[in-house]
């Protein structure tokens, strides 16, 4: 077979991958703290999607007018007394809070969605209940892993089927979710659980719970990475092929959907 | 230097993920007789000049909207130590 330099073959089909249609007015803020390893990644999950990622700064107050944020996971501040714990009080979480949060004035509260460390940034942030600690076998988790999509309703899964079972990564050792007994009872009664482990309990989450959202639907945060699995030939193996899975590409095209949806 | 000593500890009924990992190697050591172990954090907060009851309380406040996660941790203690 003979190449010129330019049809190099590369690891995977950059053409297969299914980009949607760009949206204007669909900008996606994600956030980078001291630490964040993901943050290019879900820039690239976001554009995958449909929509336009803007880089925010953890010292920046301002979210230069995006419509929503992504905060990624990673590291933040050397995760220093909690993880997230630090972070929470980054100048740029302020205006997330404000905007995200329950007393937000709007009618339509800023979509969050936080991964891995974002998720206890918002957990820390008081935006999400519950907590994570270590994983219960104390080891580093790094696996593909099978989740339930139970709440179709948020901004960020409208796009799923309920109960569509989805393979996107997940690598952390500090994964564990833990909630009081009385906060469990009414996240389940309330339909809050929007992801759940399928299978053994990875990390001795309480009822398996894998991500949750906020009252209005517009804030969700997992320990999974759905930003890893949104290109083939990048992706969690699955029946098409080896590293063809693209299961977590639904996130974002929810939320460039439903914000497109809003703008109407 | 004065300082003030905020000590926090998992809620009881939070396991302790680490505290078990410790508990399991004491044996190795030889250390038995320990039927648990529970690891908390001790937080030391140093003061210029005197401590104040308003100081005081401010740590207080500190302890349970920073140093601590109400979800998973107590405050177990908010002490002065004069001679550390």
């Amino acid at each position: 077979m003979t190449t010129t330099p330019t049809e190099t073959p590369l690891i995977g089909d950059f053409t297969a991958a299914p980009t949607a249609q760009p949206l204007d007015g669909a900008r996606i803020g994600v956030v980078t703290f001291p630490g964040t390893l993901d943050d290019r990644d879900a820039a690239r999950a976001v554009r995958l999607g449909g929509g336009t990622p803007v880089p925010l700064w953890h010292a920046d107050q301002s979210l230069h007018g995006v419509d929503a944020v992504i905060l990624p996971g990673g590291f933040s501040y050397g995760d220093y007394l909690r993880a997230g714990a630090i972070a929470r009080f980054a100048p740029v979480m302020e205006t997330v809070v404000k905007e995200a949060g329950a007393d937000a004035a709007s009618s339509s509260p800023l979509p969050v969605l936080g991964i891995c460390n974002g998720f206890q940034v918002l957990t820390e942030a008081h935006l999400l209940p519950g907590s994570m600690i270590k994983n219960d076998h104390l080891k580093f988790i790094c696996k593909d892993q099978v989740l339930r999509v139970e709440n179709t309703e948020t901004t960020w899964t409208a796009q799923f089927t309920a109960d569509e079972l989805i393979t996107v990564p997940m690598k952390n050792q500090e994964g564990q979710y833990v909630i009081s007994a009385e906060e469990l009872e009414a996240i389940e009664a309330e339909g809050r659980v929007v992801f759940r482990y399928v299978g053994e309990n990875p990390n001795g989450s309480r009822n398996h719970i894998a991500g949750v959202t906020n009252e209005r639907g517009n804030v969700v945060g997992l320990m999974p990475h759905p930003e890893h699995a949104v290109e083939a030939g990048y992706g969690p193996d699955d029946a098409t092929g080896v590293r063809e899975g693209t299961d977590g590409l639904t996130i974002f095209t929810s939320v460039v959907s439903s914000l497109a949806g809003g703008n109407q | 230097m004065p300082t003030i000593v905020v000590e926090v500890m998992p809620k009881p009924e939070i396991l302790d993920p680490q505290g078990k990992a410790i508990a399991n190697a004491l044996p190795h050591l030889g250390f038995t007789g320990f039927s648990g172990v529970r690891q908390g954090k001790r937080f030391e907060l140093e003061v210029q000049g005197e401590i104040t009851d308003e100081l005081l309380d401010s740590a207080r406040k500190a302890a349970a909207e920073m140093l601590s996660n109400p979800v998973i941790e107590d405050v177990v203690s908010v002490t002065v130590a004069e001679d550390i």
